[in-house]
């Protein structure tokens, strides 16, 4: 008995640190972990950071260019946009609001698709069927058009945003977790821990979850990145995040009608987007080649 | 056959369903389309008599019913701001939509099936590695700012694309590689792998063996075998085009279905999104729904199942 016990758990701990061990030997995982640190970093510390408050407005400095421009200066190193705010000061308190989307959405809907996958996996039959006919259903629903529908129902805050997300990217997280649970639930272990009278909900978290943390960590990545990308669109067509605040997706859209003349400004908000979105999919590419090398080639 | 068949078919059917009534009760639960058509300073009174015109007061199902069958017969109402039915409007625009799909689909094939089939030939070659260059960039980049980039540098800096609307197809260029690139890093990944299966399998070894030409193994044998993934995921990033098709229908100013869904969901223009939510949805089942039939075709594996 004891030694069951004991050998369960410890089997899982192992599992684990060997694959961040295995990641973090992978240039690509570590490049991208230290990229998304910089801008974790760079989102909690913001207003030790920024040398402006990002809404305060200066009519009389608008569109000033960016440093490496020839008519830009370090004052303001990015620039300011065409209300006269500090670029650099919106940059690093956008990081906050794509942040702060990525990980309360995936949070969200990594929940209710881990739910829905690991009972559609664990008990099968009806249960499976009408789960799936669920993920179905969800698939069939255009992402970008039924959020900006919501948002436009039920105003743009941040909390919509993040609740519309999560309600709606939670497929992956079922379609995984049912395979991988359907994987595992003949496995030896399991069986040995039903046999010894474990409780159905005692069985799924103790047992079951632990061994597919690995798969659900990697899908989380792709998912928060995706959310990342989607806030920024809603926000770009006016119905994610509202102004002033700095959201990256608003920012690109506020530096259309500068588009012929400026078009750094457009350019530095969505290099931001790109290199967050990069690095928390690289660390993703790194963690899923860790699980299972064999799907690199 | 027939039965694989009927079973799919029963299936869309009650996903169509399922999607009608969701989008129907997330559009008319909240908010209250009558309060918003008699205008700000519009008395209780006013406002009541507005919902009775519309037929607001009913319940939601029976609405809901009313509206399901009409849909069915093609009647989906009229837009509260073009005064016009929602079934003209969305003639006039789904063909914009569908060809800026069909175009982006061709961009993405273009661009995933040799890089995908070079990648797979020469595994972490220098081919391959700038093939996943390509995929990672391309999986990176919000589809809106990588449309303005290429404004900025094809129609305002080099001048030789439109920077927007649809009058000739030559319009349409830009915003099929913008969308259509943003789907091309899962379509590779899945051609490469394919490939790289298909190749270390034994009937191309058998086929080697037998003195077939290199030619002629990677196109007629390996891609082949390869392909029946290749439909399904083109069918969903069809699919997929049709609904995302918002986001650079906005920036080119194309005006087909996207381009109206945001102008009536900013409108809160209720018939005309319901309307374009269930097309959309349709589309995609239908086109998801031939995929499945065209590999069933193409795989009786996966008929005998």
């Amino acid at each position: 008995m004891t030694s069951l016990d004991l050998s369960l758990p410890k089997a899982g701990t192992v599992r684990r640190r060997g694959i961040l061990s295995r990641s973090a030997a992978n240039p690509a995982f570590l490049f991208g972990a230290i990229l998304l640190g910089l801008i974790v970093i760079m989102a909690i510390l913001a207003p030790l950071l920024a040398p402006y408050d990002p809404l305060a407005q200066d009519m009389l400095r608008r569109t000033v260019s960016p440093f490496w421009m020839a008519d830009g200066n370090w004052a303001h190193a990015l620039g300011t946009d065409g209300l006269g705010r500090d670029y650099l000061s919106r940059i690093i308190y956008g990081a906050r609001i794509s942040l702060l989307i990525g990980v309360f959405t995936v949070i969200c809907s990594g929940i209710i698709g881990t739910v829905m996958g690991v009972l559609a996996g664990y008990f099968g039959g009806k249960v499976d069927l009408a789960i799936n006919f669920l993920i179905m259903t969800r698939l069939t629903l255009p992402v970008v058009m039924v959020a900006l529908a919501v948002v436009a129902l039920f105003g743009g805050s941040l909390i919509v945003v993040v609740l519309v997300l999560g309600l709606l990217l939670w497929d992956r997280f079922a379609v995984v977790m049912r395979s991988a649970v359907m994987q595992i639930r003949n496995q030896e272990y399991i069986q040995a821990a039903q046999s010894m009278g474990y409780s159905t909900p005692k069985l799924l978290f103790r047992e079951l979850l632990p061994n597919i943390f690995d798969r659900l960590a990697v899908i989380a990545t792709f998912e928060m990145a995706h959310a990342i990308l989607l806030e920024a669109s809603l926000s770009f067509l006016g119905l994610g995040v509202q102004p002033p605040t700095p959201s990256w997706g608003l920012m690109v859209a506020e530096g259309r009608q500068y588009l012929l003349f400026d078009s750094w400004l457009i350019l530095i908000p969505g290099a931001a987007i790109c290199a967050l979105v990069l690095a928390i999919n690289m660390m993703g590419d790194g963690l899923r080649d860790a699980m299972a090398p064999e799907t690199r080639n | 056959m027939l039965r694989y068949l009927m079973q799919r078919i029963g299936l869309a059917l009650l996903v169509c369903v399922a999607v009608s009534l969701l989008a129907f009760t997330l559009l008319n639960a909240s908010g209250d389309v009558a309060i918003a058509m008699a205008g700000e300073e519009a008395t209780a009174a006013q406002i009541d008599a507005m919902r009775e015109q519309m037929g607001l007061n009913r319940p939601l199902m029976v609405r809901y019913g009313e509206w399901l069958g009409n849909a069915i017969q093609g009647d989906f109402g009229n837009s509260l701001f073009f005064r016009q039915p929602v079934g003209e409007l969305i003639a006039d625009r789904l063909p914009k939509t569908l060809t800026l799909a069909f175009m982006s689909l061709a961009v993405m094939l273009l661009l995933s099936v040799p890089l995908g089939v070079v990648a797979a030939l020469k595994p972490n070659s220098i081919i391959d590695r700038a093939a996943l260059l390509i995929a990672v960039l391309g999986q990176a980049m919000p589809n809106f700012w990588f449309a303005l980039v290429l404004i900025v540098i094809f129609s305002l800096t080099l001048g030789v694309m439109p920077p927007s609307g649809s009058a000739t197809l030559k319009h349409y260029v830009l915003p099929a590689v913008a969308l259509g690139y943003y789907s091309t890093p899962p379509m590779m990944r899945l051609i490469r792998q394919g490939m790289i299966e298909a190749l270390s399998s034994d009937y191309i070894r058998t086929a080697k063996a037998k003195g077939i030409g290199t030619t002629k193994i990677i196109f007629k044998h390996a891609l082949r075998n390869a392909v029946i993934p290749v439909v399904s995921l083109s069918a969903v990033q069809f699919g997929n085009m049709l609904g995302g098709s918002v986001v650079i229908e906005a920036v080119f100013g194309i005006h087909g279905l996207g381009f109206m869904a945001w102008e009536s969901i900013s409108r809160m223009d209720l018939p005309v999104v319901q309307a374009v939510l269930l097309i959309v949805a349709v589309f995609y089942i239908v086109i998801v729904l031939l995929a499945d039939f065209i590999n069933a075709w193409l795989d009786p594996r996966i008929r005998i199942q």
